[in-house]
């Protein structure tokens, strides 16, 4: 054996006998995920079916003891009323807590519109909640780290810790957060938090009848309604504003912000 | 240096050491930044435990098991139509979150009134929107002041079943 050979191969043999047994293992990618989940919520709301019954503000009112008679709400449907000429109304009254039962629409001092019919040429609803932010104005502003980006994607507030300076209500620049009327400190959509950690669907998706609003994990790219996310076309609330939103809307118009 | 530099910059130090020592009893141990760092998720840890933590109300299992917690238990009693007419509707959205039933509370408040109808039954003119594809009535004109389940089975609200 000439001397080149023998070092060659007494290389060989000392890097083979160095890789560790586990190292030759195949690893399962799915094995893996499942003992360490990977999760991050989204929401997808589809504009086409909303009927605006307001089924889903009455089950997250009652579910996360927001006070019914109270004119605030974690989630709300707001009503696009678009004439024949060219005038548009929007009304959200006392955010759909009881449904669109009224033809005329809400326009606060000015009082209740009249629409002739006729005269209607688009009108749809669109359900709104927090979009949970991936980079969220409200969080930043904390002046004492009680709102805060959980590990799977929903902004939370921290109640006990909270001094209700009301910065985060002011940053928000979807109206998602209100002072909550009992507590005292900022309220918002946790998308039910206590709900989804145990597998459960949030409130208002479990009221809809129509479907229209629907909960994801978004790095699960085998959950149907991810797909959607990925394959259709979708949009997301005042993207200028760089928060990213974790909620995306299915035929979202312009005129909904 | 002289005394008179010593003296109050003695009393800076001792306001700020103080304002440090209140600070380390006061601020929670699990104090610290998330998976989205500094600016995002600077917290107390343990109130995610604490969100975790609530009891939901409303017990329904999710939109592919509509109805599975309640027919548990009332399957034999009651039967409801099909998916294309009030069998989407959740159980708990006209009968109240269940919460502990039938232990607490034992009996559910069911509402029946004309406005829960109303919600999805009012007619508006819509004609772009879902809306149009629901049956529905004028409030004022449609026997006003009478109760819609005096005529109607929310169960099966077929008219020909009337």
């Amino acid at each position: 054996m000439k001397r080149r050979d023998f070092l060659k191969n007494s290389i060989m043999v000392i890097a083979g006998a160095s890789v560790p047994l586990s190292a030759l293992q195949m690893v399962d990618p799915k094995e893996i995920l499942a003992q360490n989940p990977d999760i991050h919520w989204a929401f997808l709301i589809d504009t086409h079916t909303c009927v605006g019954c307001g089924f889903c503000v009455k089950a997250c009112k009652i579910e996360n003891d927001v006070p019914l008679e109270a004119n605030v709400s974690r989630t709300w449907v707001e009503r696009y009323v678009f004439t024949k000429d060219d005038r548009r109304y929007i009304d959200s009254p006392n955010a759909a807590l009881h449904g669109y039962t009224d033809p005329r629409i809400d326009q606060g001092i000015a009082g209740m519109v009249d629409i002739d019919p006729e005269n209607v040429g688009k009108a749809f609803f669109v359900p709104k909640l927090c979009n949970q932010c991936l980079t969220p104005p409200c969080t930043q502003v904390c002046p004492v780290g009680a709102t805060y980006k959980t590990d799977d994607g929903v902004v939370l507030v921290d109640k006990k810790w909270c001094i209700g300076c009301g910065y985060c209500v002011m940053a928000c620049p979807y109206a998602a957060r209100f002072f909550h009327p009992v507590t005292h400190v900022p309220d918002k959509c946790t998308f039910c938090y206590h709900r989804i950690h145990q597998g459960l669907e949030t409130a208002c998706v479990n009221a809809c009848p129509f479907e229209a609003r629907k909960l994801c994990n978004i790095r699960d790219v085998n959950d149907p309604v991810t797909r959607i996310i990925m394959t259709d076309r979708v949009g997301i609330l005042k993207d200028e504003f760089g928060t990213r939103p974790q909620a995306f809307y299915i035929g979202l118009a312009t005129e909904v912000r | 240096m002289k005394n008179h530099v010593w003296r109050p910059l003695f009393v800076v130090i001792a306001i700020v050491a103080g304002i440090l020592t209140f600070r380390f009893f006061y601020v929670p141990n699990d104090f610290g930044s998330g998976k989205y760092g500094f600016m995002y998720s600077y917290h107390r840890a343990s109130n995610v435990g604490e969100w975790k933590a609530i009891e939901p109300k409303y017990r329904d299992t999710g939109r592919q098991h509509l109805h599975e917690y309640c027919l548990d238990c009332h399957a034999g009693t009651i039967s409801i139509r099909s998916e294309d007419m009030h069998g989407m509707i959740s159980c708990e959205n006209c009968h109240g979150p269940a919460l502990d039933h039938p232990n607490e509370p034992q009996k559910l408040l069911i509402d029946r009134s004309r406005d829960l109808c109303l919600r999805c039954h009012t007619h508006l003119p819509y004609t772009t929107s879902e809306r149009k594809r629901i049956p529905g009535i004028n409030p004022q004109e449609h026997n006003p002041g009478m109760s819609c389940v005096d005529c109607h089975d929310p169960h099966n609200p077929r008219l020909e079943d009337m």
